[in-house]
């Protein structure tokens, strides 16, 4: 078994992830002046509750740094401070410290003191623009052993009706020692005047106990503003006990024994009483109203749910199941193979069973799929922090604006999104935008700005970053492409190619290496991760308007829609995200570059052929153009090129295997998956495709071909 | 019949860790995550002792305790609040409402079953 | 990866033992996961001749090692009556395609002899030691180096 502890404090930890997201997320609407009452509280909420968690586990700097944040947030909840720019910013960078302590308690090191103390500094002087907060412990005095107490109880009727016990109390005064308690009926009325939730009677109790007069009171704790209470020294005020009604003279008070009578002489009376006048009164009058009234909150909250049922499953749960949804899909498209290939005609019961099955896999796919399913917000609510580093470091102002953090995905890609994201992020700030002074020159106002936006685009998750900043600098740009030798010094690129140059390995095009982007990461890298997700990524730029860099990704690494091919015998997948259109090339439109190289004339420009079996070295021979068939496709950058292929037979989802997990990468494959034959079909790498083919046109010296 | 304990609290860590403590000292524990969803659990039990947390989404313990109370079915119902909240004006709101009693987190877990005890009666 | 730590306690081990061409080898029968006959394989494009492609194990995309080319010996087109071997190699799976199976063999180490210093750079890779068995002399050999080196690790 599990440390169950091990397991709550990991609990707690995740759930403090989710409080700093949404304690960024509010003071963000507070810094945006979009909060109303209700986000102040719940960025309350996000500290408090940390606290809360954090005391459990002793976490003792968190619990102190989340106070001293909890009471200066508790000012601007209460009103006694207004949220001014300043002090939403005080709390931003308390919320970092805070995230930094957060995470420090959880790998068991400790944040960095300094940044703690200086804002712990800010923070109280925020709180002390109003009361100091409550303390927290009273002094406690020393008791001699076994002093004698009088104590007076003589409750209220609100004490009852916040459901304390009289006897319960005294059983528990009862605890401290020995004692004597003395029930006082005199004030009891007669029974037509006697009130059912009034409260009569009282007590008179001597006590002999160790503790002290606090340790009594505390008893009492809950109940000190609903009761008469005295708690005195009997040879101060001569107090002397009254008639003893329960247990024996010197009786050793130890829990329930002389208990009962004392409930039963307290409550029987009243009790009788309430029975027998509750069906009179109070059981039409009181009780429908006050169930109707809980069942219209009740339905007010289903309707306004924003919280909806949830289960926690390990990931391994549901992967395994994805594993085997996955298998039962290849099975079932093997069974219907099978069943085609005997002959049964497709009015068949069989067939027709099999069209049912084949419906109901797919719907348990796109469930088990949806399971998975994450909005992108998680990885969104970081970039804030990185814009304020980053704004910072650079001297910049930077405003976010981020749009569509509901998108879903799956968490896989989530996961693998965070660091191309950040880098497109830092590089928007520390590239695109300008410094203030520049942009005030341009007219600009001095506070750039930085767009975030994620939205569903034809079965994929379309990611952009757009800066109002200079845009690229495309004669810079291309000058150091020529430089390095990337193309030829008389190459013809369009803007849009230029652009893209920057993704090409060693680019940068900063006057000077900034330690922001800097760090020996280049766009080269973003572009090869968000290739390895089967993802695309190119920039469009507007010079002196901003760039905008637009990632796009399948939903899943586990499913994908391809279009299944044969190239030089073999079956092939090719991903239907890459394909622009399917063409039959005449011959009148083929016109040869070079040896190795065809051009296809398309709507007046001219797109690149390549024969995707002899790309791949399945044949010396590339086949006649017009005998194939041609896949106009995207590649990286939006760079067009036309795959040429014997034949197509038709869309499929297949499911995705790794080649890696038990073999290596194969270059200018992706991955490869189990046809319903059972055999092995491979998935092709359209981009890696593309760009050999590139390369080996710029090895024979041919010049970069421009696309319409 | 063991003592059933209604813990309502918006944190899954806190829950978890009350359910612990309640459960090792015998009692049947029933959970909310908050003010709302308490009241939808007491519309399906009737817990011996309720225990809550006063700052939660949707309702707040105020308005949970107040809502409880103003049911006849929970009148007796004993209402501990269990908060990080020292301020002595929330304590005496939380009194009005109608709270029995009233423990600071962080909690000992000796304690919290001490005062359960001490009101489950 | 083989057991070699484990297996010197008991001294004995079952091996098993495969023709290729009219060579014999033998394996630890620790390593074999299953035995299944030669149904084709999809190939992949730029890998060695000796790699023969993937096929379908149970959902799983298994290499296939043609182990004659693997060893430099004379390999020819597989057919039905060939037999792949998967075998468990750290945390990834391959079959190795040979010949037959010929035998199951139990030998102590002390039976198991040095190679001699004469083959082939190829086989020295791969031969960890010679049993002989009724006359026949049975190569032991590892596969710690049966897939392409190379850029395996970065995968």
């Amino acid at each position: 078994m599990e440390d169950p502890m091990a397991e709550i404090r990991a609990t707690f930890f995740q759930e403090c992830d989710e409080q700093l997201a949404a304690l960024e997320a509010g003071l963000l609407e507070m810094e945006g002046g979009t909060a109303d009452a209700e986000t102040v509280n719940a960025v309350f909420r996000a500290v408090h509750s940390m606290k809360g968690g954090a005391g459990i586990f002793s976490l003792d700097a968190l619990v102190r740094f989340a106070h001293k944040f909890e009471t200066a947030l508790d000012k601007v909840r209460s009103g006694e401070l207004v949220a001014t720019p300043a002090v939403v910013g005080v709390f931003l960078r308390a919320a970092d410290v805070l995230s930094d302590v957060v995470h420090a308690a959880q790998e068991g090191s400790t944040a960095d003191e300094g940044r703690i103390s200086a804002l712990v500094v800010e923070l109280e002087r925020i709180s002390d623009s109003g009361a100091l907060p409550a303390a927290e412990s009273a002094p406690t005095s020393e008791a001699e052993p076994g002093t004698a107490w009088d104590i007076v109880f003589a409750p209220r009727a609100e004490m009852y009706a916040k459901a304390n016990e009289a006897a319960l109390l005294l059983r528990e005064l009862g605890r401290l020692g020995t004692m004597k308690v003395a029930l006082d009926a005199s004030k009891l009325p007669e029974l037509n005047e006697l009130d059912p939730e009034g409260a009569y009677l009282s007590w008179k109790i001597a006590l002999e106990t160790d503790c002290d007069e606090e340790a009594i009171r505390g008893v009492f704790e809950f109940v000190e503003d609903d009761c008469e209470l005295t708690v005195s020294r009997p040879e101060e005020h001569g107090f002397a006990p009254g008639t003893v009604i329960t247990g024996d003279n010197g009786f050793k008070f130890e829990f329930f024994a002389p208990l009962p009578e004392v409930e039963e002489d307290a409550g029987a009376v009243l009790e009788a009483q309430v029975t027998a006048l509750e069906p009179e009164h109070h059981e039409p009058l009181l009780a429908p109203p006050k169930h109707a009234a809980v069942e219209a909150i009740a339905a007010k909250a289903e309707s306004a749910t924003t919280v909806s049922a949830t289960i926690r499953v390990d990931l391994d749960r549901v992967d395994r199941m994805i594993d085997l949804v996955g298998e039962l899909v290849i099975n079932e498209a093997m069974l219907s193979q099978r069943v085609l290939e005997a002959g049964i005609a497709r009015a068949s019961g069989v067939a027709m069973a099999l069209e049912e099955l084949e419906h109901l896999t797919r719907e348990i796919q796109d469930s088990v799929m949806a399971i998975r399913a994450q909005p992108v917000r998680s990885v969104f609510q970081r970039m804030p922090r990185l814009v304020r580093e980053v704004a910072a470091q650079t001297g910049k102002q930077v405003r976010l604006v981020t749009e569509g953090e509901g998108t879903e995905v799956d968490k896989t890609v989530i996961e693998r999104i965070t660091d191309p994201l950040t880098h497109m992020i830092r590089n928007a700030i520390d590239h695109g935008l300008e410094s203030p002074e520049k942009r005030v020159a341009a007219g600009k106002a001095e506070e750039g700005t930085v767009k975030l936006t994620a939205l569903h685009r034809s079965g994929r998750i379309v990611l952009e970053v757009s800066d109002d900043g200079a845009g690229i600098n495309r004669a810079r740009v291309k000058q150091k492409a020529i430089e390095n030798g990337v193309i030829a010094p008389d190459a013809q690129l369009t803007e849009d190619e230029i652009d893209n140059l920057i993704f090409l390995p060693g680019f940068s095009t900063a006057a000077k290496i900034s330690d922001i982007s800097g760090r020996g990461v280049g766009m080269d890298v973003v572009r090869q991760s968000v290739q390895a997700l089967g993802g695309r990524i190119s920039i469009s730029s507007r010079p002196g308007q901003g760039s905008t860099f637009t990632l796009s990704l399948p939903l899943t690494l586990a499913v994908l829609d391809g279009m299944v091919v044969s190239a030089g015998g073999h079956t092939l997948i090719i991903p239907l995200g890459a394909i622009v259109e399917t063409l039959k090339p005449q011959a009148k439109d083929v016109f040869p570059l070079d040896r190795d190289t065809n051009l296809l004339a398309l709507r007046g420009g001219y797109v690149p052929m390549i024969d995707v079996a002899e790309n791949l070295g399945y044949c010396e021979d590339p086949i006649e153009p017009e005998q194939g068939v041609a896949l106009l496709v995207e590649g990286e950058g939006g760079v067009r090129a036309v795959l040429l292929v014997d034949a197509i037979h038709g869309q499929r989802q297949v499911v995705i295997k790794s080649l890696e997990a038990n073999y290596r990468a194969v270059p200018g494959i992706a991955a490869a998956t189990v046809m319903g034959d059972g055999r092995v079909a491979l998935i092709l790498d359209v981009d890696a495709v593309v760009r050999n083919a590139r390369s080996e046109s710029v090895r024979s010296d041919a010049v970069v071909v421009e696309a319409s | 019949m063991s003592t059933t304990v209604l813990t309502v609290d918006d944190s899954r860590a806190m829950r978890d860790m009350l359910r612990h403590s309640l459960v090792a000292a015998g009692f049947r524990v029933l959970q909310a995550e908050d003010g709302v969803h308490g009241l939808e659990v007491l519309g399906l039990e009737t817990p011996d002792v309720i225990v809550t947390d006063i700052n939660m989404p949707r309702m707040d313990g105020f308005g949970f305790i107040e809502a409880v109370r103003a049911n006849d079915t929970y009148r007796a119902v004993p209402m501990l609040v269990l908060t990080t909240e020292v301020d002595a004006e929330k304590k005496s709101r939380a009194r009005k409402a109608g709270a029995t009693g009233w423990i600071v987190k962080p909690f000992d877990p000796v304690k919290l079953v001490e005062a359960i005890r001490r009101v489950a009666a | 990866m083989t057991n070699n730590a484990g297996l010197s306690k008991l001294d004995n081990r079952e091996l098993i033992a495969f023709c290729v061409g009219r060579q014999e080898f033998c394996i630890n029968v620790m390593m074999v996961r299953e035995i299944r006959g030669w149904a084709g394989a999809t190939v992949l494009p730029r890998s060695p001749r000796y790699v023969k492609g993937v096929i379908n194990l149970r959902g799983a995309v298994l290499p296939i090692v043609d182990l004659a080319g693997r060893l430099g010996l004379p390999s020819a087109e597989p057919t039905a009556r060939n037999v792949i071997i998967v075998v468990q190699i750290g945390h990834q799976q391959i079959g190795l395609l040979v010949d037959a199976v010929s035998d199951i063999l139990t030998a102590s180490d002390a039976e198991i002899q040095m190679s001699p210093d004469l083959s082939s750079d190829l086989v020295k890779n791969f031969v960890k030691g010679l049993l002989p068995v009724e006359g026949r002399m049975i190569s032991l050999i590892g596969l710690d180096n049966v897939l392409p080196v190379g850029e395996l690790e970065a995968a």
